[in-house]
């Protein structure tokens, strides 16, 4: 079966900046894929590119098989889009905004009205339909925000860190919807910076940064390419030095890779128990004061990791 | 289409849940009107105009009944703080003081004038007399004064209306009179005469300008018909700046990227917030002549000159708010320039002070404000000019609203849409 959204080095250039430098990935219908990657690394830019809301330098996708560059409006008609930030009509009630933005989907007459009815119970929102969303605490507004994307049954859906600077029962909420929406067919294509999301949600993942692509598979795929290993993540005081404690730790018996990130020292090794004893006694030695230690199986944190050096909230 | 129109909609629904926006589109122009209307005493009645002592040159060719009357009405006491009349013999001179704005206007009463209303003597009943040759009184106007010219037309106007009304009447009353038997075929001519002079006697007394209590179809110029619209396209203009950022403020808040990743082209949406923008201006324009007439007794006129006029005022105000918006990089700076503009155009086209006496070079570059064109239009109908006398304001409005929609789309179709 084709895929239902082929992407074929697309490129986003502003000026001298390369923003997206030549991705490629596919989406099989009914998958969620997730872009995971840090701020600016290029997540917002490639979904804006899909949706068609910029034009790619170079390079071009299709979705069902109508291509960004050359059928937009298409593409447009199948594709529901959450964006990043709230893109509501403050002034509007939750349901205005939806009968709004469904007749901009082509919804009208008695189909509209009932799909409203039907999205708002489904974010939750019936009781409150009737209030101006201004009034609305951020995780209402961003179920709206959902619900605006989902109007017109969209068959691919995009999602561009919807869960960003919400509380965690909204946080919850919005996750359960995802993997409802995607148990009743709907592709998603969602991109975050929270690995724990993109672990929770994904049948695929998409790790970018610096606007490429820097490996792709499931999850399982992924940690393999760390290996069997495990991270032993030291957190150390505000004013001790991460790069010292990384330094001194090379070349000890067993330890893999030291990395230094901000007031954190991620240790790599097979086992983190034979790694322990000698990495507090290195802290010691340089008068350094572990905090706390967390010792954390593989997982996509640690591939990002190992794969560019740094932490993905970096 | 149809989204064009829904995006509009939702623009008006918008603006009329911006409590702020209410403030300035509908209640300070309301209240500034209120003001202006107290300061020049329309309504403690000390004034019935606003205008005085408008200057016009009387030439009078006729030296017979009727023109010696319309003279008479001039000089009388009832438009002694309107008008400043002096009289010429020379029509070329007359017409020349107005080319070089000595006056407002120049009313030039022909020779024959009288005995063109008036039949002479004996040949009232005499079918086979020679019918005298329809002779017009010519007023000749000053376009850089059109609110005093257009006082002194009415005036003329009003003239020429009573003593038809009066041959009219007269006519119908001595044939009405020889019909029933109450005079001979004799007496006729006297009896005829002798209404004709009735009716030049009375000229004078029908001539005033319409007061409160007088009804007839005589022509009042309200200063607040002036005023009113002149309060009204100051805040149309920042009507259509505030519309024009909200295209800005969308872009910002990201409803704007939302409209452009569904199914409704550029086009559409551009369209839509034009129509929005549109919408606004008319209903804000709309309310406020509701109000002024109901709250003020301001006589509007030609409701379908008045219409016309609005939509054109409103389109070439859009046209601005338009440009503004493509010139500024965020909703802040259109506010900041729409205001400037708003004031700019509030002074040189006339919403503060009558154009008139402004010098010409001012009177001149007013010409590029809608508010300079639609209160040409607002005076023309208020002193009972209709849809027919509203060409050159609506064309000129029609005009600066296409050229600077042209121009706006240009800049916006160089400009990314949704470039931040």
């Amino acid at each position: 079966m084709p895929p239902i959204l082929e992407v074929k080095e697309l490129k986003k250039n502003y000026g001298d900046f390369a923003a997206v430098k030549g991705v490629t990935f596919d989406i099989q219908e009914g998958e969620i894929f997730s872009l995971l990657g840090p701020n600016g690394a290029g997540k917002t830019t490639t979904i804006s590119m899909l949706s068609t809301l910029y034009a790619p330098t170079a390079g071009d996708a299709t979705i069902t098989g109508h291509s960004v560059t050359r059928d937009p409006m298409a593409v447009r008609g199948v594709i529901g889009v959450v964006p990043q930030d709230i893109a509501l009509y403050e002034d509007l009630t939750a349901r205005e905004n939806l009968l709004f933005w469904g007749q901009m989907y082509g919804l009208s007459g008695k189909a509209l009205a009932s799909r409203v009815d039907e999205v708002l119970e489904q974010i939750g929102l019936t009781d409150k339909a009737k209030n101006r969303v201004k009034t609305y605490s951020g995780g209402m507004k961003r179920r709206v925000n959902i619900g605006v994307g989902l109007l017109h049954k969209p068959r691919v859906l995009f999602m561009d860190e919807p869960t960003v600077g919400i509380d965690p029962q909204s946080r919850r909420a919005i996750l359960d919807t995802v993997k409802d929406l995607n148990k009743k067919g709907m592709t998603v294509l969602y991109t975050t910076h929270y690995m724990e999301e993109a672990q929770e949600l994904s049948d695929r993942v998409g790790i970018i940064d610096h606007g490429e692509l820097i490996a792709l598979g499931t999850q399982q795929e992924l940690t393999r390419q760390v290996g069997q290993t495990e991270t032993l993540i030291l957190h150390l005081g505000e004013n001790d030095d991460p790069e010292a404690l990384a330094k001194s730790l090379d070349g000890v018996k067993d330890v893999l890779e030291a990395i230094a990130t901000d007031h954190e020292v991620s240790v790599i090794a097979h086992e983190a128990e034979d790694v322990l004893a000698a990495v507090v006694t290195k802290a010691n030695e340089r008068g350094i004061k572990i905090h706390s230690i967390d010792i954390r199986e593989p997982n996509l944190e640690a591939v990002f990791l190992h794969l560019t050096g740094r932490a993905l909230r970096d | 289409m149809l989204k064009t129109f829904l995006i509009g909609l939702k623009d008006l629904r918008l603006v009329f849940r911006d409590r702020a926006a209410l403030v300035f589109m509908l209640l300070a122009p309301f209240l500034l009107t209120v003001g202006m209307g107290f300061v020049t005493g329309r309504f403690s009645g000390t004034s019935a105009s606003g205008l005085s002592d408008i200057p016009v040159i009387i030439v009078n060719l006729d030296k017979a009944e009727l023109g010696d009357a319309l003279v008479d009405a001039f000089n009388s006491e009832d438009l002694a703080e309107l008008v400043a009349p002096s009289l010429s013999s020379d029509p070329e001179a007359a017409r020349k003081l107005i080319d070089e704005d000595e006056a407002a206007a120049a009313v030039i009463i022909p020779e024959g004038f009288t005995e063109s209303v008036i039949p002479a003597a004996g040949t009232m009943l005499d079918p086979n007399a020679a019918e005298a040759d329809p002779v017009s009184i010519e007023v000749y106007v000053n376009p850089a004064r059109p609110t005093s010219a257009g006082v002194i037309k009415a005036i003329v106007d009003e003239f020429v209306s009573r003593v038809d009304e009066g041959r009219m009447s007269g006519m119908t009353s001595v044939f009405q009179m020889l019909m029933t038997g109450i005079i001979t075929p004799q007496q006729v001519e006297s009896e005829g005469r002798a209404l004709f002079e009735d009716l030049e006697t009375t000229d004078s007394a029908a001539l005033k300008l319409k007061t409160n209590d007088e009804g007839a179809q005589a022509t009042e110029f309200d200063v607040l018909a002036y005023m009113a619209p002149g309060m009204a396209l100051l805040f149309l203009m920042y009507t259509v700046s505030y519309g024009g950022r909200s295209i800005l403020a969308e872009r910002a808040q990201g409803t704007l990227p939302r409209l452009l990743v569904s199914p409704t082209s550029p086009a559409q949406i551009l369209g839509g917030k034009v129509f929005g923008i549109f919408l606004t201006g008319v209903a804000q324009v709309g309310i406020l002549i509701l109000a002024s007439a109901m709250f003020f007794g301001v006589q509007w006129g030609d409701p379908l000159g008045m219409t016309a006029l609005i939509l054109a005022a409103v389109f070439g105000a859009t046209g601005w708010g338009l440009l503004i918006t493509a010139f500024a990089r965020n909703p802040n700076q259109v506010s900041s320039i729409g205001t400037a503009i708003m004031l700019i155009f509030g002074v040189l086209g006339g919403s503060f002070i009558n154009l008139e006496v402004m010098p010409p070079s001012i009177q001149f570059v007013s010409k590029i404000t809608p508010n300079a064109w639609a209160l040409d239009g607002f005076t023309t109908l208020a002193l009972g000019g209709g849809l027919a006398q509203l060409t050159e304001p609506i064309i000129a409005l029609l005009i600066m609203g296409a050229t600077l929609f042209v121009v706006s789309a240009l800049i916006f179709g160089k400009k990314n849409l949704v470039q931040k």
